[in-house]
């Protein structure tokens, strides 16, 4: 079945990720160089490097099992098309794809078969990887060869050593998930519970961070240490703003009010245009895109949050995180209104009553108390 | 609920509920204290009313000597965390762009290396005050549990923005929403507590200033 599909006919079936490598012509040095590299991403010490490439050039081609639910296809551009021949897209081109339909040549009942074959084969090694939500309203809202995305979910699920949660629809629900949530959309975590989930998130998320989580199954055949919502705590530890090169205007007070001002121009900080950095936990200030060209903050752009849960209902985009996201005037105005007239009620109900006693109050005379 | 849901529960939903009690009840306490009226003043005016009571409200500001002798770790205590706190209040970045959104104008920030000391010195005055009140032998028999609140309302916002800025224990969202959260705390009580001081002080002021001026003696 393998034979249908388009993936890196030129790839050694059965290799060691060594042995593709060098048949795609990479260097030592640079293989070197990019376990290095995956070290100190990944906050591990310099001794490990020898370990990771001596566990990388023996590793045998992981079979991976991807599947596109509610989703973009963002997620699979970023990852297969972010940079050319770098060390990372060989990697990730190393994996046996066994199963991705959009870039698989095979359709329908043919490439369901694939992915059967697969998990059959390799039932309690594979990798499964999921980008997309799972809607639960209505099984027909998204579905492959006819089977629900919840369906091929829990069936494939099944077999998986570990599961690779990637982008923010598949880790938290994504757009799809966003309010008022049409489709009843979940992420994996909602649906599978007794399988290792790791989770990848970004709008899209940083291709080195997929590699870097996939180089460390495959250096140490475990997952990497994760944070409090499932994400690699060497990519996800530390906020964009802590990491921001344009940190220090914020400190100084220093920011761009509007797109176009002097500000802008100068590259002050973006905090009143909108970013998330400070609330934002993802690696894009220090790996960057695009081969290490810029990240949306240095293209003059406000951080959207992409990397966290339910960014897309956090208030609009270009609203300062200090901001309130409901309209707080309009709300004391109505407040103040309804309470300028409860008082005025309540003050006049007190003088009527007031009026009313004095009106009732006999006066006591001299004559009274001589009596 | 995440993080991220609570931080937006408590920009959106949070500060409505929050904003919505604090401004009726500012009013509604107002029209108490006004509407309530007051008995015509049958004795004859001695002298000004108005222009007493507005020098009073300046001149108060100024603790008289003989106060001040009595109870200077107080007062100096008292102004050292009021004039932090409306520094915290009105001039970091933040804050301002809060106001901002609500009433339409902004105005320039101070540096956040500012507002940090003066964050620093207010928790510092505000934990001073409370090792005060309960160590003097008065000030402990004359304060009850609304004292103790209040206190802890007016700490928590510092404190939890000062964790929040940097950052300490807890991730960004959770303790940016637990210092938005602790600012709606202090809004819903405020109106009921002595925290209305802020509005009523003046009004206090004038009045005592007033009642000098009608009588023709000094405030």
């Amino acid at each position: 079945m393998k034979k249908d599909l388009s993936i890196k006919k030129d790839v050694p079936e059965k290799g060691t990720l060594g042995d593709v490598l060098r048949s795609q012509g990479v260097s030592r040095r640079s293989f070197m160089k990019f376990c290095a590299t995956t070290a100190s991403m990944m906050a591990l010490p310099p001794a490990m490097i020898p370990m990771i490439a001596k566990a990388m050039e023996q590793a045998r081609r992981p079979s991976v099992i991807w599947l596109s639910f509610q989703e973009c296809t963002g997620c699979t551009e970023s990852l297969t098309r972010a940079h050319t021949s770098t060390i990372e897209s060989l990697i990730f081109d190393s994996i046996s794809l066994d199963y991705h339909h959009t870039l698989q040549a095979a359709a329908g009942s043919a490439a369901e078969a694939a992915r059967e074959a697969a998990m059959e084969e390799n039932y309690g090694n594979y990798l499964l990887v999921v980008d997309g939500s799972i809607p639960l309203d209505n099984p027909g809202y998204s579905t492959i060869a006819g089977i629900s995305n919840l369906d091929m979910l829990v069936e494939s699920a099944k077999g998986a050593a570990a599961i690779i949660a990637v982008g923010t629809c598949a880790t938290y629900g994504g757009i799809p998930h966003a309010n008022p949530n049409p489709t009843g959309a979940v992420s994996v975590k909602d649906i599978i519970t007794d399988k290792p989930i790791i989770n990848v998130p970004g709008c899209p998320p940083i291709p080195v961070v997929i590699t870097g989580v996939l180089a460390h199954f495959l250096t140490f055949g475990s997952l990497p240490e994760l944070d409090h919502i499932g994400r690699p705590k060497a990519f996800y530890g530390q906020s964009i703003h802590d990491r921001c090169y344009r940190r220090p205007f914020y400190d100084k007070g220093q920011f761009a009010e509007t797109f176009d001002d002097e500000g802008a121009k100068k590259g002050w900080c973006l905090y009143k245009l909108g970013c998330k950095g400070p609330t934002t936990y993802n690696a894009c200030a220090t790996t960057k895109w695009n081969n290490g060209t810029s990240f949306p903050i240095e293209s003059g752009h406000p951080c959207i949050g992409c990397s966290e849960p339910d960014f897309w209902d956090g208030g609009g985009f270009y609203k300062a995180l200090a901001m309130p996201t409901e309209n707080i005037a309009q709300t004391a105005v109505y407040a103040a209104a309804g309470a300028a007239a409860a008082g005025a009620a309540i003050g006049a109900m007190n003088r009527g009553k007031k009026n009313a006693s004095n009106k009732i109050h006999i006066k006591t005379t001299i004559e009274d108390l001589s009596k | 609920m995440t993080e991220i849901e609570l931080l937006s529960w408590a920009r959106g939903p949070g500060l409505q509920i929050a904003s919505i009690v604090f401004v009726a009840g500012v009013i509604i306490r107002f029209f108490e204290i006004l509407v309530l009226g007051r008995k015509a003043n049958l004795a004859e005016a001695k002298g000004r009313e108005m222009s007493s009571g507005l020098k009073t409200m300046i001149t108060r500001t100024v603790p008289d000597k003989a106060t001040f002798k009595r109870s200077s770790v107080t007062i100096v205590l008292g102004y050292i965390f009021h004039i932090g706190l409306f520094v915290i209040c009105f001039f970091s970045a933040p804050h301002i762009l809060f106001l901002k959104d609500i009433i339409g104008f902004g105005w320039p920030s101070l540096p956040t290396a500012v507002i940090d000391a003066f964050a620093v010195v207010t928790i510092i005055a505000l934990v001073a005050t409370l090792v005060n009140r309960l160590t003097n032998k008065v000030m402990r028999y004359l304060t009850n549990f609304e004292d103790l609140l209040t206190w802890l309302l007016t700490f928590l916002p510092v404190v939890t923005g000062y964790i929040a800025f940097h950052r300490i224990g807890f991730t960004a969202p959770s303790l940016l929403a637990i210092h938005i959260l602790s600012v709606e705390l202090l809004l819903i009580v405020f109106p009921f507590t002595k925290l209305m001081h802020a509005f009523t002080l003046f009004i206090a002021r004038w009045y005592n200033g007033a009642i000098s001026g009608y009588r023709g003696v000094a405030s």
